[in-house]
Parts: structure tokens; sequence; C-alpha cells
């Protein structure tokens, strides 16, 4: 059974349509990626999947118990609001002490644990938001450009955790994120956004469908084939089969 | 009981009750920048004090029913193409003046409205009491039992959704808690200087906390320091308590923010 099935949603937001009839299903285990310009709706696609957004047009369906871990695009506190990262690790529910360093230990942010999280700097608050994440042993894990305010190394890094977190405790990720290279090596499964969903599948299929090529040009393209070309010699040039299996899922 | 009898007793009681539960709210109203709500909803309570004269209704009840409509109001009227600070000055500066207003067709009352506006601690009888702790109680068992999700509702909405957390149910609690504390705190300070006794503890509790909880806490004792020390000075020097009492959490305000910045400066 899928762990979140999107079902044609439409939603309308300050009077312009910002998703068009799409729909999505996650499965157990994946890392689904979607990719879009500015304002093709991403962020609101994850907000509806997590709950924030109710679409009137269309249903979303999650699997019952679904456990969620996301992960913000950014996320302002408040500075009269005096929070540790420790008790911010707790939020909503307590965990053990042991269980709060092995998770900050994990995110490359160990020695954090009693720093105030106004006091963090944009990637070290980033690992915090995923140690926090993935406390709660999530069934799905949600990241809206996750890795925005990393440094090379720690992009890297992150990803390299995802991976990781996927192969040991089968959780399913769900992600936005503009750095097209990295993500198109690191999902299985990638889904084009622009208002409607414009392709999706095997990542050498999106990024060699017309539609992406569209909206992205070729240059990600050139990037994929050096990423794939060890594993996948006919990435760059799959022009002609993209057509029937875009079909098919459209 | 006999202690009850006596004036000074009482209204150090009602001080109590009110600071108890308006210390880790306020604690809430300046995580949330909701100041302006609170003051909004304490100035509706005086339309509230004139509908319950007018139909010779308990005040606590018609000051509680206005708070909550009031708070109703503005959340469903938010996010429609006003600002939100524009709603609550038409919401708090309207029902203040039809609250005057209405007052004024009330017979014998007009002379009382200082009491209203002020609060009158010293004036507070039994029953008082007792309606005080218990919505006092009630507001601190609410706090008490939705802090987690409060407070992840207080850092980021999209984050309490993720979790299952509606932040539009714990701002409707948080609604219904506030006007709790603003009528029980129309007898002990008055509708004028409620949202004080909100803010001012948790603002100076803010210096000294690196938890959300131990802000609660240290405003608890600022807000009680306050209340101990408002009602001795008005004694001592014969002034109006209510006033007196917000005048003593303004000094606390100012020492602790001299202590964080001698602080500073030995670090």
């Amino acid at each position: 059974m899928s762990l979140v099935s999107v079902d044609t949603i439409s939603l309308h937001l300050g009077g312009r349509q910002v998703l068009d009839q799409v729909s999505l299903n996650i499965e157990p285990g994946e890392i689904v990626t979607i990719v879009g310009p500015n304002g093709s709706g991403k962020s609101t696609l994850l907000r509806v999947i997590i709950g924030a957004l109710s679409p009137k047009i269309g249903k979303i369906t999650r699997k019952k118990g679904l456990k969620i871990g996301y992960v913000p695009q950014k996320l302002h506190i408040d500075p009269t609001l005096p929070l540790t990262v420790r008790r911010f690790l707790s939020l909503p529910k307590r965990v053990s002490d042991e269980a709060a360093h092995a998770a900050l230990h994990d995110a490359g942010a160990g020695h954090l644990c009693h720093h105030q999280m106004t006091s963090l700097s944009g990637g070290q608050f980033q690992r915090v938001l995923l140690a926090r994440a993935l406390l709660t042993d999530p069934d799905l894990l949600i990241l809206d450009e996750a890795t925005q305010g990393l440094d090379q190394p720690g992009s890297a890094d992150f990803y390299s955790q995802i991976e990781r977190l996927r192969r040991e405790k089968g959780c399913a990720v769900l992600m936005v994120s503009h750095e097209l290279h990295v993500v198109m090596a690191a999902s299985d499964r990638v889904i084009c956004l622009n208002g409607h969903v414009c392709c999706h599948g095997a990542p050498e299929h999106v990024a060699s469908a017309p539609e992406y090529r569209a909206l992205f040009g070729t240059g990600t393209h050139g990037a994929l084939a050096l990423y794939r070309h060890d594993h996948d010699h006919d990435a760059c040039d799959h022009d002609h089969s993209h057509d029937t299996a875009h079909k098919e899922s459209a | 009981m006999s202690l009850l009898d006596d004036f000074i007793v009482r209204a150090v009681l009602a001080g109590l009750g009110l600071v108890l539960a308006a210390a880790p709210l306020g604690c809430f109203v300046v995580w949330r920048r909701m100041a302006y709500f609170g003051d909004a909803t304490a100035h509706a309570a005086l339309l509230g004090v004139a509908l319950a004269l007018a139909f010779n209704i308990s005040i606590f009840v018609g000051v509680l029913s206005v708070a909550l409509i009031m708070a109703v109001t503005v959340s469903a009227l938010s996010g429609r193409g006003f600002a939100m600070d524009t709603i609550l000055g038409v919401m708090a500066h309207s029902s203040l003046a039809f609250g005057l207003v209405a007052v004024s067709f009330v017979p014998g009352v007009r002379v009382d409205l200082m009491a209203y506006l002020f609060g009158d601690i010293l004036a507070v009888g039994r029953s008082d009491l007792v309606v005080i702790w218990l919505g006092a109680a009630l507001v601190v068992g609410l706090l008490y039992w939705r802090w987690s999700a409060l407070l992840t509702a207080t850092l980021n909405p999209d984050l309490a959704y993720a979790s299952g957390i509606s932040p539009k149910r714990e701002q409707m609690i948080l609604s219904l808690a506030l006007a709790l504390v603003v009528a029980v705190a129309i007898k002990v300070v008055g509708t004028l200087l409620i949202a004080a006794m909100l803010l001012i503890p948790a603002a100076s509790a803010r210096t000294f906390s690196r938890t959300p909880e131990r802000m609660a806490a240290i405003a608890m004792v600022i807000g009680v320091l306050s209340v101990l020390g408002g009602i001795q000075s008005a004694f001592t020097f014969d002034t109006p308590t209510g006033p007196t009492i917000v005048c003593v959490a303004a000094l606390l305000f100012v020492a602790a923010n001299l202590v964080r910045l001698l602080r500073a400066q030995v670090k």
C-alpha cells in the first residue's frame, strides 16, 4: 500500500491556480524528488501532503498511522522564544537523551546539544532540523530544499545520510531540490512539476524528456550524464522512447 | 478561615491567582507576538461589563462571553485581506467605545467605571476569589495539557501539521485561555492593565531563560513578586493598588534588563 496517494488535486492560492490536477504516489522506501522552476507549486504540494493545506478539488489519502518527518525550507524562531537544541528535539514528543544525542551525532551536529536554536548558523540549523525529523522514526521524510545554506561537503553528507537512512530504516523520502545533478543521482524517481505534473519517472527518463528540457535546458542533462555515465551510457540519448512512457504517466 | 476576612489577604490571594495563570499564558503572548491581541481582548471586556450590568448577569460571564466572541471573530477575519493589527485595532477600540456608550445607559454605573478600568483588588470578596482561582486553575490546566502541542504550533505551523497537530485548534485554545484570564483579571487590575500583567513578567523572564518551561516558571515568580510588592507599596504609599502592581512589575523588568547588561559587560 502507498504511504501517500495524491489523486488529481487542484489548488488555488490567492486567486492563482498553483496546482493543476496533480497525482502522485509515494511507496515505502523510495526516494522521490520533485523538481520544477520557482513558483511551480513544489512547496505547496509538500504542504498539501503534510496536511497544512486542504485542496477542495481532488483527494489525498495517507496510510493509517503514517509518521512524517518534515524539514521545512526555512524556519524562523522568534528571538523571544528561548529554545535549546535539546529541547527542540523533544517537540512535540519527548525523546530520551541517548536518542537525542545519537540523532545529533548522525546529523553531524553532536556538539550543538546545549546551544540556543537562534544562535545556530544556517547549515547547523538544517542539520538540527534533520535530526529532529529523524527522531520520530518516520515512514516518510519530507525535505523542502533541505540543503539550502549547507556548504558543499555538508550537502554531500546530507544526501549520503539520507541514502543510509533509507537503507537502514527503510523510510521513504520525498524532497524538493534545486541541486539537479545531486538530485538526479540520488533519486529513484523524479517528478517534474510546473503547476501540473510535466513528466515523471526514473531520473534518466525525466532528464531526457522534452518537457523537462523545456524547463531546465539541456545543461543539467550534461551534469547528469557526468554523474551517471558509469552506470548508464544511454542516459544522453533517450529522445525517442520517453513519449510513450510519458503518455502512460500523464 | 478568619484569615480570609482580612481584605488584604483576599487581595493578595486574588493577585496571586491571576499572575499564576497570566504568567505562562503571557509567555505565549510574547512568543506569538499577540501583545495587541491581549490588549484588544481586554478592551472588549468593557463591553462585557456594560452588557452584564444591563442584563443583570455576572460580570465574569459577561466579560468572558464578549472576550470569546472577540477572539473567534478575530481568528475568522484574519487572513481575509486585512492586516491583523488593523482588525484588532478596529475591534478593540470600537468595542471599548460601544462599551463606554452602553455603560452610560445603565443607571448608577458611571461612578463605578473606574473600578472596571483599573480594577478594585481591595474589594475582592470570597466569591470573587473562588471565581478567580477556578478560572486560573482552568487556564493553567489547559496550558499544561496542551503545552507541547502549543509550543510546536507556536514554533512553526507546518511543523505542527506534519506532527499531526492542528495549529488552528491550538490557536483557539490560547484564545479561550486569554478570554478566561481577562475575565479573571478585570477585578484585580482592570481592563486597561490586563495586558501588562500578561506581558511584563514574561518579558522580564526572557533574560534568564534557556528553555520555554524555565521562562514560564520565572515569569510566575516575577508575577508573584509584583503582586506582593505592589500590594505592600500601595499600602505604604497609599496609591491605587492595581496600577501599583503593574509599576512594580515594570521596575522588575528594568532591573532584569540591567542585570542582563551587567552580565554581558562582565563576559
